[in-house]
């Protein structure tokens, strides 16, 4: 079985965010990257079903030339060789830009399965992959929970709200896109993170892709909005005023 | 977390930040969960070292054998995400890798290299270091513990302490005086007439197992002599190896003390409701702790580059264990000071850190010695007696 395995590289969780002052961006110079969370479980999966079922993992990441540390880790991990769609200027494409990217690169491998993350932890459309699994003309399911291969198809559990879940089979290729926390995380040992060295990256110059419809138009600090009133006097005209401002202005009772 | 004041981030490559991660994730979800009750009730937590060997991290920068032929940088850096978590278990994987597996790989016959390293790097077997005595602690050429040849057999008496992982151990490298000079064996666990008994009482490495060594009339056959070995040579080539390792690893404690009592400061209100970081006081020993812990950082990277290259010396290992022992055991009393009265609760970090760096301080090569070792080096004259 032939996996790619699509990931990105995102700001590390947590880290301290200062917007750039032409309020298009965050600055990046000084913050740490890593794999995008629900990615790192999407090439996790993937490397599991390899070790079940036997054939090659192959990761694929558009991103800038320090994309190349999260190679490493994903190659560290257990994957075959990589595909690096390297720009520089990556974020001036939408989410069709880059999945039209990815969906040349894909082409190219014709693999059994596409995996990736169902979104990311930076932007998080959550379009990618479906918008991928549209440019290759193969089915796609989201928010997979679970993948079982049966020979040519594949039986995969998906998240609903409410905890509720949805069973289905699909036939291959497809394209599936792995929520957080469906696995456990292996570590890269330090003899994986040797072999890596001498695996394969590909580097690849973007093919033309077609220009961005979808624009940030500002990123900003999320503004306060709660308010908190304090009613003065004794409970029950308190309470008279609580209700008041409940039932008019609130209006939910 | 990590701490980069001077952007140091920047000279390592990305395999070495690649290791920093494993370990560092590997601390963080497996160490800082278990460390303070391992503390508290004075045990080595066992059930890591399977996964530690499975890592690569016994023997990391050794070649072969299953070893993952790390370079020394990557290595160190390892030692420095491990000790973040506990000196003990940096200690445990210290004396593995740096005092068991190195002599072995480096002085050992190729049947004893087969026979032990690929267990040790696993974590199937665990080893110990028997070199200093109750008589003789910086100054081991003086030891007491002879072996003599019998037939093809060695037979060796005497006694060692402070030994770690001494109880645990599958294998001893012991070093013993014999007439052709001090040499090292491997005494393995049950051999008649080696004994063990674990040291109590200690109020520093509690997570980590110290022992006492006892060896009666013990027969070992000619075959566990090291055959490399001749001379206190040995024995010191192994603890510079170690050195280098605790020099980095020291930083890892400090950064842990540095970012614990940091982040407090600003949590902390004392005095018009205000974070005692807005105190000048409390700002010049932060200030203090992050250049001392970024001028380590840089002191060690160099070290490492410089040993990858071959060209470190044990002179200079002493500059880096010395200096950086010493600003990891400051960091630790600042940050306790930093922290008032919850400074000395087991609920953070620094009174352990502390406690164990006061070991740090005097483990291989005290303070003192290696004082004298740099000492020697820039007069040419030897003061240690």
């Amino acid at each position: 079985m032939k996996i790619v395995v699509a990931i990105k590289q995102v700001p590390v969780r947590d880290s301290q965010l200062r917007i750039e002052s032409d309020q298009r961006w965050i600055q990046e110079d000084d913050l740490g990257f890593e794999i995008n969370e629900p990615d790192a479980y999407a090439l996790e999966e993937a490397l599991q079903l390899k070790e079940k079922h036997g054939g090659e993992v192959v990761a694929l990441c558009a991103g800038p030339s320090r994309a190349t540390q999260t190679i490493r880790e994903a190659l560290a991990k257990g994957a075959d060789r990589a595909i690096h769609i390297e720009d520089d200027n990556l974020r001036d494409l939408d989410t069709f830009g880059i999945a039209t990217l990815l969906a040349g690169a894909v082409k190219a491998e014709k693999p059994d399965l596409i995996l990736t993350g169902l979104q990311s932890d930076d932007l998080g459309y959550g379009q990618t992959g479906v918008v991928l699994a549209e440019l290759l003309g193969v089915p796609h399911a989201t928010i997979i929970m679970q993948v079982e291969v049966q020979g040519g198809s594949i039986q995969v559990k998906r998240e609903l709200e409410g905890g509720w879940f949805q069973h289905i089979e699909m036939p291959l290729p497809a394209v599936l896109t792995i929520q957080s926390g469906i696995n456990k995380l292996r570590y890269a040992t330090l003899m994986g993170i040797k072999k890596a060295k001498s695996k394969e990256i590909k580097s690849v110059t973007p093919a033309a892709a077609p220009a961005a419809t979808a624009v940030l138009e500002r990123v900003y600090v999320p503004q306060k909005s709660k308010q908190t009133q304090i009613f003065e006097g004794d409970a029950k005209s308190a309470a008279a005023k609580l209700v008041e401002k409940l039932k008019f202005e609130v209006r939910i009772i | 977390m990590g701490v980069d004041y001077l952007l140091v981030d920047s000279q390592f490559n990305q395999e070495e930040l690649l290791v920093r991660q494993t370990a560092r994730q590997f601390v963080e979800d497996r160490v800082i969960p278990v460390i303070r009750d391992c503390y508290r009730d004075g045990r080595f937590p066992m059930d890591l070292i399977p996964e530690m060997g499975r890592l690569g991290f016994f023997g990391a920068n050794l070649e072969g054998y299953g070893c993952a032929g790390m370079s020394n940088v990557e290595y160190g850096l390892l030692m420095q995400e491990i000790e973040r978590g506990d000196s003990g278990l940096r200690s445990f994987v210290s004396v593995q890798g740096a005092l068991v597996m190195y002599p072995i790989h480096r002085y050992g016959s190729e049947e004893q290299k087969q026979r032990w390293l690929p267990r040790l790097q696993a974590g199937a077997a665990i080893g110990c270091f028997g070199l200093t005595e109750p008589g003789f602690g910086s100054n081991p050429a003086g030891m007491l513990t002879r072996a003599r040849q019998e037939g093809s057999d060695w037979v060796i008496d005497g006694e060692k302490t402070w030994i770690t992982n001494g109880s645990l151990a599958d294998v001893a490298v012991v070093w013993a005086r014999t007439p052709e000079g001090i040499r090292g064996f491997l005494v393995e666990r049950g051999t008649p007439g080696f004994t063990t008994s674990d040291i109590h009482g200690k109020l520093s490495m509690r997570a980590s197992v110290t022992s006492s060594l006892a060896f009666s009339e013990c027969r070992v056959p000619g075959a566990a002599m090291l055959p490399g070995a001749k001379g206190l040579k040995g024995p010191l080539s192994c603890l510079s190896q170690a050195r280098f390792g605790i020099g980095w690893g020291v930083i890892g404690a400090a950064m842990d003390c540095y970012e614990t009592a940091r982040v407090y400061s600003t949590v902390r209100k004392q005095f018009d409701d205000r974070p005692i970081a807005s105190h000048q006081l409390v700002q010049e020993k932060l200030a203090w702790m992050i250049t001392e812990i970024t001028k380590a950082q840089l002191l060690a990277l160099h070290a490492g580059r410089l040993k990858d290259q071959g060209r470190l010396e044990p002179a200079h290992v002493s500059m880096l264990k010395r200096n950086n022992v010493a600003m990891a055991l400051e960091c630790a009393r600042l940050a306790r000071d930093l922290m008032g009265a919850n400074g000395i609760i087991d609920e953070y970090p620094i009174m352990r850190h502390l406690c164990n760096l006061e070991t740090v301080k005097t483990y291989e090569g005290t303070d003192h010695v290696h004082a004298l070792v740099i000492g020697e080096r820039v007069t040419g004259v030897a003061a240690y007696r």
